[in-house]
């Protein structure tokens, strides 16, 4: 097997020294493309803080590419935030946002490189944002907004990159934009990790799933681990599995009975 | 011309010409980067705890910047751990951290009563008792910051913006926050002798929110604020002089009537519209508007390019013409950039 890229060892992540959930173990090869799917407050931001070294784990390990992430800033890790916790009206353009993923490398001038200035640019262009480097960040669509956080991420050329609830709050076609774009970046080569609490239209569709709720309850390829024990264990809630061919799908089985009863004629 | 010249041949007035235009340019760049972290009440709160100091200093028979200085460093920092590591907003913190400082100087003025230094001054502020020796230290204070900010721009923009994400990207922003919160200090207890205590709020949060105003980008924004901070000063000075008022509440006053001024002009002055729907064509200046209607019974929906069309009543008219007119291709359809395919009255038979 090989070395994994991501190494959880009895890592318990937690505040104030009160742990969010159970010690973790979990290994995750380089070129993984994996989501995270949980309830709400099952501890899943907690688990991503943990591997950026935003949080000190309680006790255990957590390492990338075999150093402590903890305090370690030499760690290329790009990272797009939950889109609500976005200033919007802060005065910053499109092309002021992405150029902050540049804020490390030497950066003691106010100003920015003609070279940085051209990678951004081409990065927008990548990303179908290239008319809209001078407009602020509000003045944007949805999924144009989702897209600038992640040049903010790409433009330091991660080799990891971890991304919180990159599908909530944005329409289908969006979704399905942004799931393609990981994807390409995935055959490129870039770990990719995020977490999501859509399972039909973005975890079903993914390689590799966890399942975490206070710790990791399951992992797997989705065909083989969205099973309804899995589930309910997951979501502590009867979750009915219908496979149709390829395609798996989740629903609650205990369907809700708010709609009237259809008139008899 | 001579409005403008008279008052130079004082020598107290050159003083504060000099004085004030550098105060408020120091206190328009802080201004950017504290209004919009939300702490706009830590320039009050710092010179406040500052005051404390300064009386302690007094009573030990320190110089007033060694002891204002101490303190207001020491307060600065205070805040900063105590928003880091408690779940406490910044504004609370101010609150309990700046009062309790102020209190100290309270309490020791009210207890040795026979105090031979005025505190007058450095409640309210005097721009004209100001010292040659007072501009030097507003001018070290202002280069020191500039220099800092220049060197610090990204990181501090980061920050800002997002420190959590910004520690990610390897921002030390513990750091950043703590040199900010030092040449904050220095910044206000340098101007506290000219503004006063209780107007240099004021000279902090005004020109920054007015530059916002005026900008939606951060460097343009940082510009303006220090413009607007040593251009309200140079004003202020003048009103001072003529309307014989005190020149700290001279300044903030014209600062005060300037952000009401861009208030309002921006309220007349309203931008064009901007509609930006994915998928929809980009149109400045026109709102373009769709709406279904149905001829031959095909809901149709196409957007319109001009204003002024809102009636509609032309397309029952117009489209009634068509009767008969057969529509190969199923609707509702929309219409990208090309301006009015449908030209009224133009039947839809070129759709095969």
């Amino acid at each position: 097997m090989a070395v994994p890229f991501i190494e959880l060892k009895d890592a318990v992540g937690g505040y104030d020294r009160t742990p969010v959930f159970r010690p973790v173990n979990i290994g995750i090869p380089k070129g993984e493309f994996a989501g995270i799917v949980g309830p709400t407050g099952s501890g899943k931001t907690t688990f991503l803080k943990i591997i950026l070294g935003l949080l000190s784990p309680l006790s255990g390990e957590v390492t990338v590419s075999g150093v402590s992430v903890y305090g370690n800033k030499k760690i290329p890790i790009g990272y797009v935030p939950q889109v609500e916790t976005v200033d919007w009206d802060f005065p910053v353009t499109v092309e002021e946002v992405v150029l902050m993923g540049r804020c490390k490398e030497k950066a003691f001038l106010p100003w920015n490189s003609k070279k940085d200035r051209q990678d951004a640019k081409n990065l927008l262009e990548r990303l179908g944002l290239g008319e809209l480097a001078k407009r602020h960040i509000r003045a944007l669509s949805g999924g144009q907004q989702q897209r600038v956080f992640l040049a903010r991420a790409l433009i330091s050329n991660p080799a990891l990159l971890i991304l919180d609830e990159p599908t909530a709050g944005v329409d289908i076609k969006t979704q399905h934009n942004v799931l393609h774009l990981l994807g390409e970046l995935n055959k490129e080569g870039m770990t990719i990790l995020l977490t999501t609490h859509d399972l039909n239209a973005v975890a079903a569709h993914l390689p590799w799933v966890i399942c975490f709720n206070k710790g990791i309850i399951a992992q797997g390829d989705p065909e083989d681990i969205f099973t309804p024990a899995v589930l309910k264990k997951t979501y502590e809630a009867d979750m009915n599995v219908i496979r149709h061919g390829d395609f798996v799908m989740m629903a609650h089985s205990t369907p809700l009975s708010f709609k009237k009863k259809k008139r008899q004629p | 011309m001579d409005i403008i010249f008279a008052p130079l041949q004082y020598e107290f007035f050159r003083t504060g010409l000099i004085a004030a235009p550098l105060v408020g340019a120091l206190c328009g760049l802080l201004g950017v980067y504290i209004v919009l972290r939300g702490m706009s009440y830590i320039g009050h709160g710092l010179s406040h705890a500052a005051f404390g100091g300064a009386v302690i200093g007094y009573v030990l028979n320190l110089n007033f910047y060694v002891g204002a200085g101490l303190w207001g460093f020491l307060a600065a920092i205070l805040i900063n751990q105590v928003v880091r590591k408690n779940k406490i907003g910044a504004d609370a913190a101010i609150g309990v951290i700046t009062t309790a400082s102020f209190a100290i100087g309270v309490a020791l003025i009210s207890r040795v009563r026979h105090f031979t230094k005025n505190f007058e001054a450095a409640l309210f502020g005097n721009i004209l008792g100001v010292t040659l020796n007072d501009v030097w230290i507003v001018f070290a204070v202002f280069l020191v910051t500039s220099g800092v900010i220049f060197i610090l721009y990204k990181r501090l923009l980061f920050t800002t913006f997002d420190e959590e994400t910004a520690r990610v990207y390897g921002v030390s922003t513990a750091w950043v926050d703590t040199i900010f919160s030092l040449i904050l200090a220095a910044s206000i207890i340098a101007s506290m002798q000219i503004l006063g205590v209780t107007l240099i709020a004021a000279a902090i949060v005004i020109p920054a929110i007015t530059a916002r105003q005026l900008t939606d980008s951060f460097n343009k924004m940082l510009f303006y604020s220090v413009i607007i901070g040593a251009l309200t000063s140079i004003l202020g000075m003048y009103c001072s002089f003529y309307f014989d008022i005190a020149s700290g509440a001279s300044i903030v006053l014209f600062a005060a009537a300037t952000f009401t001024a861009v208030l309002i002009i921006k309220r007349f002055k309203r931008p064009k519209m901007e509609i930006q729907a994915p998928g929809l064509p980009e149109v400045s200046g026109e709102i373009p508007h769709e709406h279904p209607h149905r001829h031959e019974g095909v809901l149709h929906l196409h957007p319109h390019q001009d204003i002024e069309d809102r009636s509609h009543d032309h397309h029952q008219a117009e489209h009634g013409d068509e009767k008969g007119e057969a529509h190969p291709h199923p609707h509702p359809h929309t219409h990208g950039r090309e301006k009015h395919q449908h030209d009224h009255g133009h039947p839809h038979q070129d759709h095969k």
